[in-house]
């Protein structure tokens, strides 16, 4: 019944490859953005890194390295902003995310002839996925997986109770801004799928449902990764079938889980 | 015995060119349960956060069994003001307590069987030990507060610091509450610093009472002279104590 004959073209393949990583990723970081209100942060740090993507491409440099950098120095930013709280970090975020999107506009403007690429980037186009684009994605979901794993308690305590947390002598601050980083990595693998102006739904919404049905962070981040690689399969097989933009229907299927898992749970 | 379990000396604790804590002397032996009472304000958090080493004194010293406060984190049981969290956060009340043997376990060691002992030990020293595999969430207000004191209490603390540890939780909870402090306090010798804005409460379970506005009334014993309250709190004895006759609140002979 399900064609799998798309599975003989390259883009395809990589697409697939790179969409059950960014699963991974979203399932396990998204849990902790959820569990430490930062959903508004990783979205600031989305937006931001566009700045660096436009950047990267007025000077003809890869254009992906540089919304790394640039969603990095975005998330410091705000780490230590929050720390210092002489502006709130609401505003912080919102004067980032408004420049660096403002930033990636103009630059990608100036390098003429991209609009394919700037539509691309805001809404996601995960049939351009290289090869090396998927081994990039890999390595980082691996060493964020390592991560996550030799510092699960510490990031346990920081999501649960972070006042006791520094009382009782957990380096909150670097953790909290080891977690930032964390986040912007992966935000930048997820523009590469569906898109700056989406990536804060795959980032949570898998999460969410997964939240409402499991018990205990582990199964939570399993049920969430699962739940993740169903959104982006499905997303994709109904993009190639019905050729709509894949980055929208990866969305829109996570959204449909949403609500009726919403609907179901009542 | 002997040895001091808390010994402050001289502290001045400044911010913003001002003086949050002036000259603080207080020594605390083993046993001892001290009540630190004092005006919104006063300090009696940032006294609590000096002794566990957060904020660094700007003149005098402290020192928790003859250590530096950092160092001896291990050996310091804390349960903050109030623990907010997220009540449909998914944690199990077993892993809760485990947090407190973080500053024993260390950066990136995981916990291991002994720590889970510890645990199921805290757990049951505060009668919550049938509650272990549930969602702390699904837990009543008085029965979180428990597994907090839990946690403050698995890493096997010879001091235990507890800033308004009762608020939010009614007043039989209250009276449970304390009568568990007390229990510890007797039975295990903990010395307990218990931070309170409610000097009555407070003033039928503790040994020793304090009063701190900036400056500490302490005369190492549970008497405080209606001068020193009224020092303290900058206003008559009365509007403290309701007009009730109380021994914290007796004259000095």
């Amino acid at each position: 019944m399900i064609d799998l004959d798309f599975l003989q073209y390259d883009f395809m393949r990589n697409a697939l490859a790179a969409g059950l990583a960014a699963s991974v990723l979203c399932g396990v970081i998204g849990i902790y953005v959820i569990l430490n209100k930062i959903v508004f942060i990783s979205d600031g740090i989305a937006h931001a890194a566009f700045g660096g993507i436009g950047l990267g491409y007025f000077l003809g440099y890869d254009p992906l390295a540089f919304g790394i950098g640039s969603a990095v120095i975005t998330a410091l930013g705000i780490g230590m902003v929050s720390s210092r709280a002489r502006i709130s970090e609401d505003t912080a975020i919102g004067v980032f995310m408004a420049t660096g999107m403002a930033l990636g506009i103009m630059l990608l403007t100036l390098s003429q002839g991209y609009a394919r690429d700037l539509y691309g980037y805001l809404f996601g186009n995960i049939l351009a996925v290289t090869r090396s684009d998927v081994l990039l994605i890999s390595a980082l979901t691996l060493i964020i997986l390592a991560l996550v794993f030799l510092l699960y308690k510490e990031f346990l305590l920081l999501s649960f109770d972070p006042i006791y947390a520094e009382a009782i002598g957990l380096p909150v601050q670097s953790l909290r801004l080891l977690l930032l980083v964390m986040v912007a990595f992966s935000v930048v693998i997820l523009i590469k799928i569906v898109g700056i102006i989406m990536v804060i739904a795959l980032l949570t919404i898998p999460g969410a449902i997964s939240r409402r049905h499991m018990l205990g962070l582990p199964a939570i981040m399993a049920g969430s990764i699962l739940l993740g690689a169903i959104f982006v399969t499905i997303g994709l097989l109904i993009s190639y079938e019905l050729d709509v933009p894949s980055g929208a229907t990866i969305i829109l299927t996570a959204a449909a889980a949403f609500f009726l898992s919403t609907v179901l749970s009542r | 015995m002997t040895e001091n379990i808390v010994s402050i000396k001289g502290l001045w604790i400044c911010r913003a060119l001002h003086a949050v804590l002036e000259d603080i002397n207080l020594e605390l032996v083993a046993g001892d349960f001290l009540g630190l009472i004092g005006p919104n304000g006063g300090g009696k958090s940032t006294l609590l956060k000096a002794m566990l080493g957060l904020i660094k004194p700007d003149r005098g010293s402290i020192a928790l069994f003859g250590l530096p406060p950092v160092a001896a984190r291990s050996r310091v049981g804390y349960m903050p003001q109030k623990t907010v969290f997220d009540q449909s956060f998914p944690v199990n009340v077993l892993d809760v307590v485990l947090m407190g043997r973080y500053s024993r376990t260390g950066l990136m060691h995981r916990y291991g069987p002994h720590d889970r002992i510890a645990a199921q030990n805290a757990l049951a020293s505060v009668g919550m030990e049938d509650r272990a595999m549930r969602e702390i969430g699904a837990l009543s207000g008085g029965e979180q507060q428990r597994v907090f004191v839990a946690r403050s209490l698995v890493s096997d603390p010879k001091l235990l610091l507890l800033d308004e540890p009762t608020a939010g939780v009614d007043s039989a909870q209250q009276t449970d509450f304390y009568d568990l402090l007390c229990h510890l306090n007797r039975d295990q010798g903990l010395a307990i610093v218990l931070v309170s804005h409610d000097v009555t409460a407070i003033s039928k379970y503790v040994s020793k009472i304090a009063c701190l506005n900036q400056r500490l009334y302490y005369h190492d014993s549970k008497e405080l002279s209606n001068e020193d309250i009224e020092k303290a709190y900058g206003c008559p004895v009365e509007m403290i104590a309701h007009g009730t006759p109380h021994r914290v609140l007796r004259e000095h002979d």
